[in-house]
């Protein structure tokens, strides 16, 4: 039960990218483009999921726990730290160089373009980068203690 | 490259968006992410948690083909960057969303939708970045 709501869910979520235009690079770059080609249309796609997820996160958190857990498990960091910052600093880069984002992208691969499939590798290739990266500064960080 | 201005498409699409999220949280108490959930399942640590996120991983694959099936046109993609910026953007967004543990859909949908500070922090950071780069290649570096 548990893997074939994830299915559903997956799919709504796979809709809703997909009629939004979030896997759309050309438009997702319009977006940012407000000197040249301006497309609000993404301002829209950020709205209504914020507001319905803001609305639907309120209702369900009047429970005491989701359907097949024990409990939510949400992200206990509050830190407004440099990982955090620069990460996204980051991300955004990329983002308007390709014009994918991670949630565009993925639900995209089920067209079969062969652009979408690049984009993926290498988002997994920069996914294990940044993991050796910070496995090194772990390391770097530990043998300074000992 | 002109792209149409879809106002009511992509309101309801992002409406689909914010519902999946709540329904995954409803029902599994997970945020729904993107970044989080390619990272779990390229993960050995969180083997227990690859089911659930490799069903909707395959939901989201599907995605597309259902609104093949409804509307019988493929989403539109159009892609105007070259193959060599397409994989170096893909590796550096690769980087940037491990780093900041969360992209557009975990930390600029559930995150904002929570009211998350660092949630939101990153969405002004990674959009204003966005931002600047969109201008940087189009309108300084010309392409």
């Amino acid at each position: 039960m548990r893997l074939i709501t994830s299915y559903f869910i997956g799919l709504i979520f796979g809709i809703g990218i997909s009629i939004s235009g979030m896997a759309n690079p050309a438009k997702v770059l319009n977006f940012f483009d407000i000197a040249g080609t301006w497309d609000p249309s993404l301002i829209f796609v950020m709205g209504g999921a914020v507001v319905v997820a803001f609305i639907g996160y309120r209702i369900v958190f009047l429970r005491k726990a989701p359907v097949f857990d024990a409990g939510f498990q949400l992200p206990t960091n509050t830190r407004l730290d440099v990982r955090l910052i620069a990460g996204s600093a980051v991300f955004g880069i990329g983002w308007g160089i390709s014009g994918f984002c991670p949630g565009g992208a993925l639900p995209a691969l089920g067209t079969g373009r062969i652009e979408v499939l690049i984009f993926v590798v290498a988002l997994i290739a920069g996914i294990f980068a940044a993991r050796g990266l910070i496995a090194l500064g772990a390391a770097r960080v530990l043998s300074g203690k000992t | 490259m002109d792209t149409v201005f879809t106002p009511w498409q992509s309101l309801a699409g992002g409406a689909l968006i914010g519902l999946a999220s709540t329904l995954l949280m409803l029902m599994l108490g997970r945020i729904m992410g993107a970044t989080g959930i390619l990272a779990g399942l390229l993960s050995t640590s969180s083997f227990q948690d690859s089911g659930w996120r490799l069903a909707l991983l395959l939901g989201m694959i599907s995605g597309p083909l259902a609104v093949l099936a409804i509307s019988g046109q493929m989403p539109l993609i159009q892609v105007p960057v070259s193959t060599p910026m397409l994989v170096v953007g893909g590796f550096i967004v690769g980087i940037g969303v491990t780093y900041a543990s969360g992209c557009t859909s975990g930390h600029g949908v559930c995150g904002i939708a929570r009211l998350s500070r660092r949630s939101i922090v990153a969405t002004a950071v990674f959009m204003i970045a966005t931002g600047l780069t969109v201008y940087a290649v189009r309108h300084l570096w010309g392409a």
